[in-house]
């Protein structure tokens, strides 16, 4: 088993997955000799060819729409957007079509098809980089929404989504892109669609999170010793494991949630409704969510101010336990 | 220095004129059967037509866009592609669907609000109505891609308006079409109206047709209305795209008759004189006034075609009407190939709320 980072673990998904299957094409913006502006794809187009890894003309709505077409006719195309700022001109492909060509042909078509998209903040980029659009998908019925949280969920995640019979939104959290290393096993295994993970067992409060945010967490959790937290890494956002978290709340009775996305009509409010509806009974304190703010996010100087931070989710968890009464 | 780097025609096809002239070393190689199957094809989605209009006005069906004028482009079209082949309508190829072989009583069905009518039969290469303006072209060119990656020996054709033209995705999916020399026939229906809005307030071209120059492949405009025209363009534009030649733009020029659908009404904004012009171009009396200089055409034949027409369009109203209702928690079954937790939670709480 070699140590390897996300960027890496996803690429070793792709190049077995393409070496299985001949029907997986992926096509993108700079993703053949470049091999990607995060180097995901690199060295796949001297392996499969230009025919099989295609670089792209500039257009988010003609990537995602020409991969309905091949979608729906035998291929299994995997797309790259650049930057989850750049997804906003495919939105239409993927929320009037993509989700629903299952439907308004009734079976007949589908699409089959896998959307990898870099997201989040904490690189220090440009506006437009580090934006969090993870609601808006998941807010679209038709659509799968995944996001690992480590190079051992990316691979798996990556070879159930190819997998997958239906639309598949591969989030990849840049700020955790090259930050972890760790085993990937080089022979083939799935990490399953729908299914969140316990990374951590506690009895006091339950953290619900995802993405880059796992590690922030398990850092932040590190730094207290008075309080036992339970984490879940949510690993697939749409269809949601609803079990796992009401299980989690149940035996705990406190939640907090870290997400990066902006607040208002953000993921965290659909868990907190959830647990609303199926553990408001077992709730011994209020929902605490960690957020970012409601405004754009600051450019690279002051971006951390948006971000959630460790001192963020202990003050999080603090008030969950102090309004708990212990 | 400045210097001219760059010249383009636009190139124009027109076989057979409003007066039923034809340009007679023009017209494609048919059969008597061909002929005759262009002009019931027509004579068959007009009675579709005419049948859906009255239905709406009844309340049988909802909001439904008519075809009339159209019905060359669309027959003309659909003739000329073969059975590999996989065409992507808009909303308004009622003709095509019926040419193709999509049964009529499912198209009822699509328009009076029912999903079920758009299950297309397994061996009709067909896909589903595209509401949205211009987005299926992207569709029509990644399947093309696909067909040439996958080594089939097919083409694609898409449908599209003028008023499609305007959207991004027409850019998009030109340019992509070009650069990926993608098997796929564009046809354009300009039948100069997007709802209200005239064609020559949709672009400053000149024609449609050579906005594909700029892509790098050919367009060309054909007279709309004229079958022979829209069947040879078309024919030769799929034989090309089959042998790996790329792309090309078919501009049918033609004219929409009808209102936009139902949900409107062309008075409001259109000089009805305008439409006066275009009926003496219609598609239907061209095709007739040839067929009857080549002895093709009968008092006899005609009320044969148009009582048989009849028969289906009735036979298919009866059809589609007669259909169950689906059972309430079928409205689920198509989000994803299985249902998820929430969905099939939700299923329980509709069914529920039933009792």
């Amino acid at each position: 088993m070699a140590k390897l980072n996300l960027v890496e673990a996803i690429n070793l998904a792709l190049k077995q997955e393409m070496k299985k299957d001949g029907k997986i094409v992926l096509i993108g913006e700079d993703i053949g000799e470049d091999g990607g502006v995060f180097r995901v794809t690199e060295g796949l187009a001297k392996l499969y060819g230009n025919e099989r890894v295609m670089d792209s003309p500039l257009a988010e709505s003609g990537i995602l729409g020409t991969s309905i077409g091949m979608a729906a006719t035998g291929l299994k195309p995997i797309s790259e957007v650049q930057f989850e700022g750049f997804l906003m001109p495919a939105f239409d492909q993927l929320i009037s079509h993509a989700s629903r060509i299952r439907n308004r042909s009734r079976g007949r078509f589908t699409a089959p098809m896998v959307l990898r998209c870099p997201i989040g903040g904490g690189i220090k980029a440009l506006e437009h980089h580090s934006d969090s659009p993870e609601a808006y998908l998941i807010h679209t019925p038709g659509l799968k929404v995944v996001i690992p949280s480590n190079p051992y969920n990316a691979k798996g995640l990556m070879i159930s989504a190819i997998r997958d019979p239906d639309p598949v939104i591969f989030f990849e959290p840049k700020k955790i892109y090259r930050a972890i290393k760790m085993e990937v096993p080089e022979k083939e295994y799935t990490v399953p669609i729908g299914k969140a993970h316990v990374v951590k067992k506690g009895d006091d409060v339950t953290i619900i999170t995802y993405g880059a945010w796992v590690k922030t967490v398990r850092e932040a959790v590190e730094k207290m010793s008075d309080v036992s937290v339970e984490i879940v890494d949510l690993r697939t956002l749409s269809p949601l494991d609803t079990t796992t978290i009401i299980n989690s709340v149940k035996k705990t009775g406190k939640c907090v949630i870290v997400n990066e996305a902006q607040r208002t009509g953000g993921f965290a409010a659909e868990i907190i409704a959830r647990i609303n509806e199926k553990a408001f009974f077992n709730l011994e304190a209020p929902v605490e969510r960690v957020t970012g703010y409601d405004i754009v996010v600051p450019l690279r100087k002051f971006e951390n101010l948006y971000l959630p931070t460790h001192q963020k989710i202990i003050n999080a968890v603090d008030k969950v336990m102090k309004n708990s009464g212990k | 220095m400045e210097k001219i780097i760059g010249k383009f025609q636009t190139k124009y096809l027109q076989i057979l004129d409003e007066f039923g002239k034809c340009d007679e070393k023009n017209v494609p190689k048919f059969k008597k059967s061909a002929i005759k199957k262009l002009y019931e094809y027509m004579i068959l989605t007009r009675a579709f037509d005419d049948k859906a209009l009255k239905l709406q006005r009844q309340g049988r069906i909802g909001t439904f866009a008519s075809t009339r004028g159209q019905e060359a482009c669309q027959i003309g079209s659909a003739l000329a592609i073969k059975k590999d082949d996989l065409i992507f309508p808009a909303f308004r190829e009622n003709g095509v669907y019926l040419m193709r072989g999509m049964p009529m009583y499912k198209l009822f069905s699509y328009w009076a609000g029912d999903e079920r009518g758009m299950i297309i039969p397994e061996n009709v290469n067909l896909f589903p109505i595209s509401i949205t303006v211009g987005a299926h072209l992207p569709h029509a060119v990644g399947a093309a891609m696909s067909f040439k990656i996958q080594k089939k020996k097919a083409a694609t054709m898409v449908f599209f308006g003028d008023g499609a033209t305007s959207e991004g995705d027409f850019h998009e999916s030109m340019n992509f079409a070009g650069v990926y020399k993608a098997p796929v026939v564009f046809i354009c229906q300009n039948n100069q109206w997007a709802i209200s809005v005239p064609v020559k307030e949709q672009t400053s071209s000149a024609t449609i047709a050579q906005k594909a120059i700029a892509y790098g492949f050919e367009g060309i405009r054909v007279d709309g209305n004229d079958v022979f025209a829209v069947y040879r363009a078309v024919s030769d534009a799929l034989k090309k795209a089959r042998s790996g030649k790329g792309p090309t733009l078919i501009e049918c020029f033609t004219y929409r008759i009808s209102d936009h659908t139902t949900s409107d009404e062309a008075k409001k904004y259109r000089d009805e004189s305008e439409v006066e012009v275009w009926k003496k171009k219609d598609p239907i009396d061209r095709l007739k006034k040839y067929m009857l200089k080549k002895g093709l055409f009968s008092d006899k034949y005609e009320k044969n075609v148009l009582t048989r027409a009849e028969k289906i369009v009735s036979e298919a109203v009866e059809k589609s009407e007669a259909l169950k209702d689906i059972k309430a928690g079928e409205i689920f079954e198509y989000m994803y190939e299985k249902k998820t937790p929430d969905l099939i939670e939700q299923q329980k709480e509709l069914n529920g709320g039933l009792k």
